[in-house]
């Protein structure tokens, strides 16, 4: 998986690319969150749009991510989930737990 | 109508190797006609139990192997895989959707196979480690995509 940092504006965003799966992909976003968190960072917005694959590792550093940032007072929130995404955490119930948005416009302004 | 075996493996227990199996995977399913939707779900679902036999029964010793069994019996797909660990209690698992463990970051695995496939089932396997075994129906009227809708039980 690949993963870029951008800022719009305030909102730091984690652009997301390819498999989030055990042993590679999920250590990866891991990683990448606890960068952001590192920095200070207290909005933060992950990208889904390029994901091909998440398994229940990748579903489960999701969930760390956003207890993670909840837990330092910080938000964190997706968009673009592909239909398979936005599938599986509907069947895990966590499409309940998360902030969702569609597009990026949209999800930069909820933070506002 | 007589089973057709379509493939086995034996993989060593790493993550990486789950890569291998899938590119195998997909050759026999699309070989069998499968869409690409169906083929995602089981993809899955099988990532999930190979994830499963790496990390929790062959606790990632690469000198243990996972042996992986695909066939074709009727119209269902049965996909077996098989661990060299010391076996497992799927029933000490609990439940994922339950309010208390939604925000857990792990204990999903057993989930997404049941959700993606028509029926698992585990038991132990000839070598005394955990066996797990994936059914889905490839032609016909239950060969489709899991239920998105949460109130459904």
């Amino acid at each position: 998986m690949d993963v870029s940092k951008r800022q719009v504006g305030d909102v730091t965003i984690l652009d997301l690319k390819g498999k989030i799966t055990i042993g590679t992909g999920d250590v990866q976003l891991r990683n990448a969150v606890q960068d952001v968190m590192n920095s200070g960072a207290n909005k933060v917005l992950i990208n889904m749009g390029g994901v091909s694959t998440i398994d229940s590792s990748g579903i489960g550093e999701l969930v760390s991510a956003y207890t993670t940032a909840t837990n330092r007072g910080a938000k964190l929130k997706l968009y673009g989930l592909p239909d398979k995404v936005s599938d599986i955490l509907t069947i895990t119930q966590l499409i309940t737990v998360f902030d969702v948005y569609d597009n990026e416009g949209d999800a930069v302004r909820s933070f506002a | 109508m007589p089973e057709e075996h379509r493939f086995h493996l034996a993989i060593g227990s790493r993550f990486e190797n789950i890569e291998l199996v899938q590119v195998v995977l997909k050759d026999c399913l699309q070989r069998e006609g499968m869409d690409k939707d169906a083929l995602e779900w089981v993809d899955l679902a099988v990532r999930e139990a190979l994830a499963n036999a790496i990390k929790h029964g062959n606790e990632q010793n690469p000198t243990k192997q996972v042996h992986v069994d695909l066939r074709v019996e009727a119209e269902e797909l049965v996909i077996r895989i098989e661990d060299e660990g010391v076996g497992f209690d799927p029933t000490r698992l609990g439940d994922p959707l339950a309010p208390e463990n939604l925000l857990r970051p792990n204990g999903r695995g057993i989930f997404y196979m049941k959700s993606f496939m028509d029926q698992i089932e585990y038991g132990a396997g000839l070598g005394g480690g955990t066996m797990v075994t994936l059914r889905k129906r490839i032609r016909g009227p239950k060969a489709e995509s899991p239920q998105t809708d949460s109130s459904q039980d």
